[in-house]
């Protein structure tokens, strides 16, 4: 059985059972995953085309009637496959907190304010070069019932439509230099230091835009090559 | 080497981001018009094959419901085409995706209404049985988890490529339950753990 996207890609993800993070204890399958061969099925994968989002989906501040409060951010990159070739019309989509860590949730009972002004959930297309562009604000750190006194690094949560199903990332970016890293499990849970750093985005001097927004450049590479051969009679 | 980028979990608060349901129901001026892309109804006008629903639940090790959960699922239309660049034969139905999204609701039930898939080449060119990818997300799942739904009445199982690798004891666990109704509703539970754990794909 050969596999075209190789499971050795996936060393680096976070093993589902990370006791750290305590939801991962019932959540977490106790049996061996099956390796099983890459087919159509697992080879093909959506495509959302620019129909899909609208002007000002990737613009989190221009949402409402007025601004939002906090720091104004740019955040954007590349998205690449492996072999670092651009993966244009993907799906980026991102939620995220407000300045105040708190999330448009009911769930979130975190007592910091609401913004009237933020919603925090956009969406855009790559383009050619697998190029995408968000207008936000800095989510701020919150509180999370994991351990006594856990609190979350500022993210900002993404997902990712690649080549192909098997290629789908959800991940969550990550700003330079959080002093929460060190007591994070979800950050921690990728336990190689160099994978784990490709989730924080780097501070982008060049992009950031005078008197107006500051810059951070977060690419992420999916799964998968874009020159996999695909012939439709010969998955074996 | 690799330097893909890892993944993290989806966490609680996906919902008015990833699902329409959510948009609608947070966004607190409503003053934006979301257009809602991604949806639990795949059945589009244009399409052709048998309407059918599928329901089911997503339990946890101690066999509770799962109600922020996230199911994705990914399937061929009723010819067994994918609408995908890298399904390479004839179009496939014009408007149909084969891509769906639920969230699981307050008492951890998804719901999605589509068609049935037809047959998928496989390895070898041997045809598999009509399928359907099933991801999952959640809080606590730092990665999403593969597996996949089969029908029930379906002789083509016998002889799925990918069924065959699967235990005969732990076969049951990616076969759907046809409930009937029209269209048919079949249900689907997932188990993350437990004696009955679902069948999890390492792809």
């Amino acid at each position: 059985m050969s596999l075209i996207y190789p499971t050795k890609s996936l060393e680096n993800f976070p093993k589902h059972l990370t006791p750290g993070y305590k939801s991962t204890l019932k959540r977490s399958p106790t049996k061996p995953l099956m390796i099983i061969p890459h087919t159509l099925s697992e080879l093909t994968g959506p495509v959302y085309g620019h129909n899909a989002v609208q002007e000002g989906d990737n613009d989190l501040t221009k949402q409402h009637r007025g601004e939002p409060l906090g720091e104004r951010i740019i955040v954007h990159g590349q998205v690449l496959d492996e072999d670092r070739r651009p993966v244009k019309s993907a799906l980026v989509e991102l939620w995220q907190a407000n300045a105040c860590g708190r999330y448009v949730h009911n769930v979130d009972q975190h007592p910091a304010p609401l913004d009237p002004n933020f919603t925090g959930a956009g969406r855009t297309i790559t383009d050619d070069n697998g190029y995408y562009k968000f207008i936000t604000i800095k989510p701020g750190a919150y509180p999370w019932g994991n351990h006594p006194n856990a609190w979350r690094p500022n993210h900002i949560h993404f997902s990712v439509f690649g080549h192909s199903f098997v290629s789908r990332l959800v991940t969550q970016m990550y700003f330079p230099g959080d002093y929460l890293f060190p007591f994070d499990p979800i950050f921690n849970s990728v336990t190689d230091e160099k994978a784990r750093n490709r989730m924080i985005a780097a501070f982008d001097l060049d992009n950031t835009v005078p008197d107006w927004a500051l810059a951070f450049k977060f690419d992420i590479v999916l799964r998968g090559r874009e020159a996999t051969p695909l012939d439709n009679d010969d998955h074996h | 080497m690799s330097e893909i980028t890892p993944s993290q979990t989806v966490g609680p608060f996906f919902a008015y981001g990833l699902t329409p349901v959510g948009r609608c129901q947070w966004d607190p001026n409503g003053t934006y018009a979301w257009k809602n892309s991604v949806e639990s109804n795949l059945v589009t006008p244009d399409v052709s094959g048998s309407r059918i629903r599928i329901e089911g639940s997503v339990f946890d090790g101690d066999g509770k419901p799962i109600n922020d959960c996230m199911i994705e699922i990914w399937q061929a239309d009723a010819q067994g085409r994918y609408a995908s660049p890298a399904d390479n034969r004839a179009l496939p139905n014009s408007g149909f995706k084969g891509f769906g999204r639920s969230a699981t609701d307050k008492t951890g039930v998804f719901a999605f209404d589509t068609i049935k898939p037809g047959a998928v080449p496989g390895p070898g060119g041997k045809p598999q049985a009509p399928h359907i990818v099933v991801a999952i997300f959640s809080r606590g799942m730092l990665r999403q988890v593969y597996t996949r739904l089969y029908f029930p009445d379906e002789a083509a199982n016998a002889a799925d490529p990918v069924l065959n690798l699967v235990p005969a004891e732990r076969r049951g666990t990616l076969i759907a339950k046809k409930a009937g109704g029209e269209p048919p509703v079949y249900h689907f539970n997932v188990n993350m753990q437990g004696d009955n754990e679902t069948v999890f794909f390492e792809v």
